[in-house]
């Protein structure tokens, strides 16, 4: 109705007037006096349809008025004015002319209070004025409400605003929409079916959003055959999967043409109704505790002709023989529902890839914080072979080291840039006391060196909480590193993981370049292979170690810095990682910084395809995927890049 | 050679008999049966203690003699106790479900009762009907069953997988931790059927005996936990001391060298893995009622690392040595975080044991690790005046701490 209403304030816009109408909005505004100083959600609609289809150049600026409960009413005639507070008093202005037209006492007015519900109505009855809205911002608005809210009624303003639209970016976004808007709502439906076919293979949330609805069904029951005039989905069977026996026989009671079951606790309480001395129906009902006794004592009741008799399995079936079950669309058109749900079967297609595109990149950037949670306990426990249960600590340190710069120099980028050589520092130096004081006296008992080191965590882990409180700490990114780089709808990642994922390669390069190029990776080389061996060619295994869990603990220090930039800062950062850390370089093999790279992929790929298997379920992918590596672990014990020859050691 | 087991071990009587004196002092200081000078949570308390001794003896059994570290017994300490909890939760409600259908005027059926307490437990998690894991669950001797077939038949398979496969060492320790979170985290799930982080609650009310008052039943299980640590004691140190525990301690020494006589490295090991976990599913299942509540943050990887910081304290390779170091850490533990332990005003700072206890526990264990390997056990052989075999400076092999000159002996 509204939009016959828009066509007519159109034509009156484009050209003489052809209908008789009020020109003068105060004299609509009495006509619903009474609707609108009843102020409620549920009758107001035809006051608003009548002031916005009033075709007054007056309308915007009077809804807009009432809207910002600016509206008044004089008490004394009824008038509605907008009012603003003065010197002394309330000036009212005319809605007509726009003039002051006098003063008023607050005791004199009554303020139009539209609730919320009534100024979303006066919101989506102003966005067909705004369309055309001087003001960018306002067009955009405009533009954003229709989207969140699609209605019928803003096709006609809308179609009419494109023409005429400035910016071309606010013009592609109308034309979006009133494809969208065409597709749902045009009453052609040729025009219907070529705006569907026209969007399809467009992934955009809001085609989806426009498309989903229009193939919405249910199933209805129907005596004899289904009438021709509906669309139907499909025809259903009772006692078939889509349709279980149980639930088609629901729909016929709900349909009221068939008797309800009778249910077991309906039973109970008929019986319980009918007790009389001490026995129901006959049997006393101490016995009533088993269900073959509640029925006879049911059917005793029924021959008595104190209860109805129930529904019996043979009368089900016939009732259900007598109906036809099928899914109606609510949509009436079958061509328009054929053409959507073609193009949603094409959309699905190219959605279904999309995100696998995207769950590859979040899997990749989960690998990456694996691999840097890793790398530095690939270093001491896969070149060293010493078992480190202190690393997560190491990383919980670097993020507090980064927290704690951050106190002290307040930019952020200055304060990231120097928090991670800190952070290394701080790490190194632990880690080289750690080795010095406690680990190199156990070189030769791994399990010893096992628990000692978890001594040290549990330690650092209080002391930790003792310093910095049990609560989350922020370590706050930079600005360049907010938001996300969205490719489109659904392929989406946020600039902090495209910057693990840079840092980790950074990694990969650094630890390549220090085992294959320098002096300290050559004599860690020959270290690891062979200890007297090395000795004996003047290297110092004592320096050598100590320096090679240096950097590892360093690295995993900077590891800390950049996995506080996306998780909070706590005393148990570390642990949150430490048994996934240890199973990527078990997985990926032992002494090879490859093998600690193909876990951490393995190990971030697979946790991420077995959430998308159970998406609800973050905590059963985590289960399935430590058994899975669990078996794993039985076909290729030594990891996925395992060493050979002599450099596996035994 | 053919002295009888208890002269060639004497340890064995010694320890029965602290016991019987310890289970005897509490008894008459108990509040139930004597003076009521201890607090029926104290009885508790000891009672809970006992139960951990026993499963620091079944981890002595399978690290200090066989040498495997497994981080994952007290996952089986944790099934034996959701074993007997659901037996005694599903017994509760059903006492609760029925008491409360006794009012309806129609007598409830079978099925009535069942829903109702489906509804009583599931109701938490948002369901109502019982999980396959549920079905024997009205029934105590299955269930008493479970307790040690549950952790035995996953301990056999874990082990049976992972032994096969000649994973050892420090990777054997890192896989059982993962089985242990792996098992925590399935627990931790809603769906898991065990009322996810809810856990099982109310386990210290017994069944049927609502009438007998709490000082009566913790008595009760602390006479059934000093009975099982001395059958589990008895039972390990003869496992450990004829030719079987040979052999074990043989694998744990070298294991290749024993493989190489002809010996099933592989069978010797799954035996001992199971079978201790077994006996920590005993413990568990004697632990939980007196605590009261399990829910999976008691399986969580730390505890089973807590116990290889108790046995390795109390000193491994001997097995009083583990009830020693259980019994003290854990008490001693619950004296500092009780806030008992008088804080120590530094001027600048006070140090409050309910903070520092950890950071005092984690770096004792260092130096423990450090310079006193063979643990407070240890301070046994000043006084037997015994000594390490003396192998002059020869590799003394992955486990220094533990003691070797038995076999020298015999």
């Amino acid at each position: 109705m509204l939009r016959v209403l828009f066509f007519a304030l159109l034509m009156s816009l484009a050209s003489v007037s052809a209908h008789a109408q009020q020109d003068n909005i105060q004299d609509i505004l009495q006509e619903q006096s009474e609707l609108i100083l009843e102020s409620s959600r549920r009758t107001i609609g035809p006051a608003i349809d009548a002031i916005a289809g009033s075709g007054l150049p007056q309308t915007q600026s009077v809804l807009e008025t009432w809207q910002a409960r600016d509206m008044w009413m004089r008490e004394s005639d009824g008038l509605f004015f907008r009012a603003e507070e003065g010197d002394d008093g309330y000036v009212l202005y005319d809605f007509d002319t726009g003039e002051a037209v006098g003063v008023a006492e607050k005791s004199e007015l009554d303020q139009m209070r539209p609730n919320s519900g009534i100024r979303a109505l006066i919101a989506t009855a102003l966005v067909s004025f705004q369309l055309s809205d001087p003001n960018e911002d306002n067009r955009r608005a405009a533009l954003t409400s229709i989207e969140r809210n699609p209605n019928e009624d803003a096709l006609a303003p809308l179609r009419a605003s494109i023409a005429d639209e400035p910016s071309p970016e606010i013009k592609a976004r109308k034309e979006r929409v009133e494809r969208l808007l065409t597709m749902a709502y045009d009453a052609d439906e040729a025009a219907r079916i070529e705006a569907i076919e026209g969007m399809s293979g467009d992934t955009g949330q809001d085609v989806r959003a426009t498309l989903n609805p229009m193939l919405t069904s249910r199933v209805r029951v129907f005596e004899g055959s289904v009438p021709e005039n509906l669309n139907v989905k499909s025809e259903l069977t009772p006692g078939s999967d889509e349709l279980p026996r149980a639930e088609a026989y629901g729909l016929l009671v709900s349909a009221g043409t068939a008797p309800p079951l009778l249910s077991s606790d309906g039973l109970r309480d008929i019986l319980a109704a009918n007790i009389v001395d001490g026995r129901v129906g006959g049997v006393a009902v101490a016995k009533l505790n088993d269900e073959a006794a509640r029925r006879e004592a049911y059917a005793a009741l029924v021959e008595e002709g104190l209860a109805e008799p129930a529904v019996t399995e043979e009368e089900i079936d016939t009732w259900l023989d007598g109906a036809t079950f099928a899914e109606i669309y609510n949509e009436p058109s079958s061509a328009v529902t054929d053409a959507a749900e073609k193009a949603l079967r094409g959309i699905t297609t190219k959605v279904g890839f999309n995100q696998a595109l995207d769950l590859t990149l979040d899997a990749l950037s989960l690998a990456s914080i694996y691999f840097l949670a890793a790398i530095g306990l690939a270093i001491t426990f896969g070149v060293m072979g010493v078992i480190n249960m202190a690393h997560g600590e190491f990383i919980m340190m670097g993020a507090y080291t980064g927290y704690v710069v951050q106190q002290v120099i307040p930019n952020h980028t200055a304060s990231i840039l120097v928090a991670i050589p800190l952070a290394f520092a701080v790490t190194f130096a632990a880690g080289v006391a750690m080795e010095r004081l406690v680990i190199r006296w156990l070189y030769n008992r791994p399990l010893e060196t096992l628990l000692a080191t978890f001594g040290i965590s549990i330690a650092l882990q209080q002391i930790a909480k003792n310093v910095f409180g049990t609560q989350a700490r922020p370590l706050t990114s930079p600005g360049w590193l907010d938001g996300s780089l969205v490719i489109n709808d659904i392929v989406s990642i946020s600039y902090i993981r495209i910057a693990i994922f840079v840092l980790a390669l950074i990694f990969l390069c650094v630890f390549l370049f220090i085992m294959k190029r320098t002096r300290l990776g050559l004599e860690t080389r020959a270290v690891t292979q062979n200890p007297r061996m090395a000795s004996s060619m003047g290297i110092n295994p004592g320096r050598v170690n100590m320096l090679t869990f240096g950097l590892g603990s360093g690295i995993a220090g900077i590891a800390g810095v950049a996995i506080g930039l996306f998780a909070k800062v706590t005393s148990e950062l570390g642990s949150e990682y430490i048994v996934q850390s240890f199973m990527t370089v078990v997985v990926g093999g032992v002494g090879n910084i490859w093998g600690a790279l193909a876990g951490a992929t393995m190990i971030g790929f697979l946790q991420k395809g077995i959430e998308w298997l159970n998406p609800s379920n973050t905590l059963a992918a985590q289960t399935y995927m430590i058994i899975f590596i669990i078996i794993f672990i039985q076909f290729r014990p030594r990891g996925i890049v395992a060493l050979k020859g002599r450099a596996a050691g035994d | 050679m053919n002295r009888s087991f208890i002269a060639r071990n004497p340890s064995v009587l010694i320890f029965i008999v602290i016991l019987a004196l310890f289970t005897l002092g509490v008894t008459v200081l108990s509040e139930a049966f004597g003076t009521g000078f201890l607090s029926t949570s104290f009885v508790k308390t000891l009672g809970k203690t006992l139960c951990l001794c026993l499963v620091a003896v079944a981890m002595d059994l399978v690290w200090g003699y066989c040498g495997i570290l497994s981080l994952g017994h007290f996952a089986f300490f944790g099934l034996g106790g959701y074993m007997i909890g659901m037996w005694l939760m599903y017994e509760r409600t059903r006492d609760i479900v029925v008491g409360s259908l006794a009012e309806a005027p129609i007598p409830p059926t079978e099925q009535e009762i069942v829903d109702g307490i489906g509804t009583q437990i599931f109701g938490v998690v948002g369901s109502n009907e019982f999980p396959v894991i549920w079905a024997f669950s009205d029934s105590l001797l299955i269930q008493l069953l479970l307790v040690v077939l549950v952790p035995g038949l996953l301990a056999l398979v874990f082990g049976w997988l992972a032994f096969r496969s000649r994973v050892a060492g420090v990777y054997l320790s890192i896989l059982t931790q993962a089985m242990t979170l792996a098992l925590a985290l399935y627990l931790f799930q809603n769906d898991s059927g065990l009322r996810g982080n809810n856990g099982l609650s109310g386990l210290q009310n017994l069944p049927g005996l609502g009438g007998v008052p709490q000082s009566v039943v913790s008595m009760w299980f602390l006479w059934g936990s000093a009975a099982a640590l001395g059958l589990g004691y008895f039972l390990s140190a003869w496992v450990v001391s004829g030719k079987f525990g040979s052999v074990v301690r043989g694998i744990r020494d070298n294991e290749a060298r024993v493989r190489f006589l002809g010996y099933s490295v592989e069978t010797y090991k799954l035996v001992v893995f199971t079978l201790t976990a077994c006996i920590a599913g005993i413990a568990g299942a004697l632990y939980y009622p007196q605590a009261g509540i399990i829910n999976p943050a008691e399986i969580a990887p730390i505890a089973s690392i807590y116990l290889a910081v108790w046995v390795a304290i109390g000193g491994r390779g001997r097995l009083y040595g583990a009830v020693i170091g259980a019994a003290f850490v854990s008490l001693v533990s619950s004296w500092f975080t009780g806030g008992r332990a008088p804080d120590i005003p530094l001027g600048f700072y006070t140090i409050k044991w309910v903070d520092w206890w950890l950071v005092l526990l984690g770096l004792s264990f260092v130096l423990v690790t450090l310079f006193a390997p063979r643990g407070i056990g240890g301070l046994v052989d000043l006084w037997t005046d015994r000594r390490h075999p003396d192998r002059h400076g020869a590799d003394l092999g992955p486990d220094k701490g533990s003691l070797r000159e038995r076999e020298a002996d015999e």
